[in-house]
């Protein structure tokens, strides 16, 4: 054991820990960790669900297509959001920067006589740096000013909603935009590996194929998702291993295989049933590497843990040298880039800018943080909650669009889910 | 003849894997001061959270006897109508109310649903005169100091007619005079007939007030002493479950060199611009050295220490700091860290812990650095590191991996001084570092103190317990007021000296 540095005879007393208190811990892992595996089995039985009342829609290639296509813009604010409200704040403004960018992108690339500067990726590059000031100007008043997060960002939100209509000349939509931006949304990965023909399609009559027959894979998708799944396997069972040669505590290992076998084989589902239509969206790429840096972010970095033990306590925080007023600046910035981002894939999806761009979608963003499981007080909360959260909120979207149930219901359904979730929470807690 | 108001039989409370309570007996006589005593974590708490009925009847086996009728509580509510009253440590008050409305808070005279304000103050007025208290019922409890407001946490408990008042650590923020008048009041109660319990870890307090002491340990009933066989020493011995010879662990102070030295510090209220709270301090710590600053409350140590680190208190800052003989700008937290200055807080609570992350991430937040590469944190070396201070310092816990929230103040206390230590501090100032923890895990800290004396850091110690202060110290310096009016060698040191430098009050010359 590491008490090489420590003279005291009392360095015994942490490791006197008998086999029984050792049961108990692998108990209180499962139970931390139940909300976690709970929250991945809801989103499962909610998508078994909507798979049967759509008699089979929900699971067809283009429908997950769809699917991500629509959802995409609200889990990459998540991420963003999920930092916000472990910081102990809130961004209400998210939806009406997202259209406001939406708005400029369109006015940079069809409107405005910008020359070089009304390329895809220029344009895109600049939004996303204009997102990044506009959370910097919300952030400094929260930071240095103590103003409270839900007032300015109220206040952003009133101020955003009107630029964005503003800068489209009020009630006029302005398109369309051009294919290489629209690419961010409705593209497709292209297969550089080359496509493998299983079944080949069927031939009618007048000899053109019948879409949707036979069986062709994209095989750089089913690459990448092979190559994917077996790192996160890999990359679960080092750190295990690690943690155990080290005389660490670790998950026990019926829950973990169980866990990783769940989560590879319900990937792989997903990955092969992209990989028989035009293969993986490009927007899903972007938000598994956002997620993956998140996910990075928050576990591994100085910087995450900082974030969270601000919003876990502020003063005890700016007593351990952490400069809070420079962090809750930084989480704000970094909120304001992932709402442009959130701005640019709407407008790319849409194919133009429209007044009412991202409109109410802060709502979505922040339900599905709660769902997730943060704490609206601050310092708790996961990325892969808000994750799982975002797919329970787009699938109930999705699914129940299927469904034909009117918009109104919707709302009625997905507010009893928020609710519910944060009620099972609060439940779990006070009885633990 | 005295006859029992409440008996407790045979009470055991299990959480999932451990067991709070076990057989705990409670008897209580009608018209007495009844003390429980025991080390934090030992289940005082948990015996009157069951007695007030936050754990409801059938969570916990045992037996509840008041008044001769056996009661089975689920809820406050209902404790309450039975006149039991407990009057936790965090006061429940409401800051921005008055002091009637916090008295009839939920309990108003109305009528039809309409108060009469007329009528509350009217009863106010009278709960206040029974506690002594001369404020005018209109009065915020903001505006009150934390004395008054245990004054007005009792005016309520009265006005609830209370048949037994309990009262958990009552004086454990207040100033030696507070704590003595609320003594004095208890005893007044006693007196009218007022059976109260006793929750403290003040031993002279107990010993000055209580008829009958109960002494639980690892959530068992020790023993209960009557009036005639309460002495310190067997109530300390009973406690800890050893005989404690020596309440200060032995120390061979090897002094050097001077380490830290203050200059003509000075500061001024934070909002009150006008108001000097440190007046032109100068001080100096060696190597080694354990230094002590005493004072009444108020005096303005905290404030000094604060305003010391990285400028967490106060404005118009002025003075000058050496470290090593250099001057060192330390005018932020971080830079006081990185230059070697650990201040650990007398409020852990507010000030010191993340209550609700785990005692791994609490240990490293103050050096991450430590525990990372380039921004990135080494898991494993973070979980070596937590487990070897949790080692180093005695921490009683699960793991690492345990809430501090869920921790005894003792515990929280280490896990506070684990987090500094790991910043490897030379200059370590502890503010009030054994406030509201119990006599073993005292000894603990105090052992902890000695050790890092001895591995050559600088210590400055703030406690308002002088008898603590003449334990551990080597130097004392005395503040009053925010000025500096004494320093004496702790060996020519007295509780008198130091109480006489402070009335007289003349600042020394620096």
């Amino acid at each position: 054991m590491s008490t090489e540095t420590a003279p005291s005879p009392r360095t015994t007393v942490a490791e006197d820990v008998p086999a029984a208190s050792r049961r108990r811990l692998a108990m209180s892992s499962l139970v931390d960790n139940l909300r976690d595996y709970g929250l991945v089995l809801a989103l499962i039985v909610i998508m078994l669900f909507f798979q049967y009342t759509t008699g089979g829609t929900l699971f067809k290639p283009v429908n997950l297509s769809n699917l991500v296509q629509q959802n995409s813009f609200i889990i990459v604010m998540a991420l963003g959001m999920l930092l916000v409200i472990v910081a102990g704040h809130i961004d209400l403004s998210v939806g009406s920067v997202a259209g406001f960018i939406g708005a400029l992108a369109a006015m940079m690339m069809v409107i405005w006589p910008l020359g070089i500067f009304s390329n895809p990726l220029v344009v895109s590059i600049i939004c996303l740096a204009v997102g990044g000031l506009i959370g910097g100007a919300q952030g400094y008043w929260i930071a240095y000013h103590r103003i409270p997060s839900f007032i300015v960002t109220l206040a952003g939100m009133l101020i955003f909603r009107g630029w964005c209509q503003a800068l489209l000349g009020g009630g006029s939509s302005v398109g369309p935009l051009p294919d290489d931006f629209k690419a961010l949304s409705s593209g497709f990965l292209p297969d550089y590996v080359g496509s493998l023909e299983l079944i080949p399609p069927t031939v009618n009559a007048a000899g053109k194929t019948i879409i949707g027959s036979g069986l062709t894979l994209h095989m750089t998708t089913l690459i990448i998702g092979i190559v994917g799944v077996a790192a996160y396997v890999l990359l679960g069972l080092r750190a295990r291993r690690s943690r155990v040669r080290h005389g660490h505590e670790a998950e026990p290992l019926a829950l973990f295989a169980g866990k990783t076998v769940v989560i590879g084989l319900l990937a792989l589902f997903l990955v092969y049933q992209f990989a028989t239509y035009k293969g993986v969206p490009i927007v899903l790429l972007v938000m598994a590497v956002l997620i993956g840096v998140f996910v990075f972010l928050t576990k591994q970095t100085t910087i995450g843990r900082r974030v969270y033990a601000m919003g876990g306590n502020v003063k005890a925080a700016q007593l351990s040298g952490i400069k809070t007023d420079r962090l809750t600046l930084l989480v704000f910035v970094n909120m304001g880039v992932l709402s442009a981002l959130g701005g640019l894939i709407i407008a790319a999806r849409l194919g133009q800018a429209v007044p009412a761009a991202g409109l109410g979608s802060e709502l979505d963003v922040i339900a599905a943080v709660f769902i997730g499981g943060a704490s609206a007080m601050g310092g708790v909360g996961q990325v892969a909650g808000s994750v799982v959260g975002g797919f329970i909120m787009g699938v109930m979207n999705n699914g129940m669009s299927i469904m034909g149930v009117n918009v109104d219901w919707q709302q009625v359904v997905k507010g009893l889910v928020l609710l519910g979730a944060v009620v099972f929470d609060v439940y779990n807690k006070n009885k633990g | 003849m005295t006859t029992a108001i409440l008996e407790m039989r045979g009470i055991t409370k299990t959480f999932p894997g451990v067991k709070a309570l076990s057989n705990v007996n409670l008897t209580v006589e009608e018209g007495e001061i009844h003390a429980v005593v025991g080390e934090n974590g030992a289940g005082k708490s948990t015996l009157m959270k069951v007695l007030s009925g936050v754990y409801p009847s059938g969570d916990y086996e045992g037996q509840i006897v008041f008044r001769g009728q056996e009661c089975h509580f689920r809820g406050i509510h209902d404790s309450e109508r039975m006149g039991i009253v407990i009057i936790h440590q965090e006061l429940a008050l409401v800051p921005m109310l008055s002091i009637t409305e916090n008295i009839f808070l939920g309990n108003e005279h109305a009528r039809h649903g309409i108060i009469d304000w007329n009528a509350n103050e009217t009863r106010t007025r009278e709960l206040l005169k029974q506690v002594g208290l001369s404020e005018d019922p209109r009065t915020l409890i903001t505006n009150i100091g934390v004395g008054k407001q245990q004054l007005v946490e009792i005016a309520k408990a009265l006005s609830k007619e209370v048949k037994l008042l309990i009262l958990d650590e009552p004086t454990a923020s207040l100033s030696e005079k507070d704590s003595q008048a609320l003594l004095d009041l208890l005893l007044g109660f006693k007196r009218q007939g007022l059976t109260s319990i006793l929750i403290s870890h003040k031993l002279n307090e107990v010993h000055r007030v209580a008829d009958h002491v109960t002494i639980i340990r690892d959530g068992q009933t020790i023993e209960t002493l009557g009036k005639g066989e309460i002495s310190e020493d067997r109530i300390i011995t009973s406690m800890v479950g050893r005989p404690l010879e020596d309440r200060f662990p032995p120390r061979d102070p090897k002094i050097g060199e001077v380490v830290f030295e203050v200059k003509d510090w000075s500061v001024y209220h934070p909002i009150h611009a006008e108001r000097q709270v440190i007046k032109g301090i100068s001080m100096n710590v060696r190597r080694g050295e354990v230094v002590g600053i005493a004072g009444l409350m108020g005096a303005g140590r905290t404030e000094f220490a604060m305003s010391l680190f990285g400028r967490s208190y106060g404005r118009r800052i002025t003075g000058e700091v050496r470290l090593n003989g250099k001057p060192v700008d330390i005018s932020s937290v971080g830079k006081a860290v990185d230059r070697g200055i650990a201040y650990v807080t007398e409020d852990r609570k507010t000030y010191g812990l993340n209550l609700i992350d785990h005692i791994k991430h609490n240990i490293t937040l103050a050096n991450l650095g430590g525990v990372s590469r380039a921004g990135v944190i080494d898991d494993l070396r973070e979980i070596d590191v937590a487990n070897d201070y949790r080692g180093r310092t005695n921490i009683r816990s699960s793991s690492v991996y345990q809430k501090t929230g869920n921790l005894s103040g003792g515990n929280q206390q280490k896990v506070v001084l684990s987090k500094w230590l790991f910043a490897n501090p030379e200059v370590l100032i502890l503010d009030e570092p054994t406030r509201g923890i119990d006599v073993g895990a005292k000894y603990e800290i105090y052992t902890i103190i000695a050790r890092l004396a001895a591995e050559g850091k600088a210590i400055v110690v703030i406690s308002s317990e002088m008898p603590e202060l003449l334990g551990v110290s080597d130097r004392i310096y005395v503040m009053n007021e925010g000025l500096l009016v004494g320093e004496m060698a702790a060996r020519d040191a007295s509780q008198e000296k130091i109480m006489r430098a402070i009335v007289r009050g003349e600042g020394i010359a620096s």
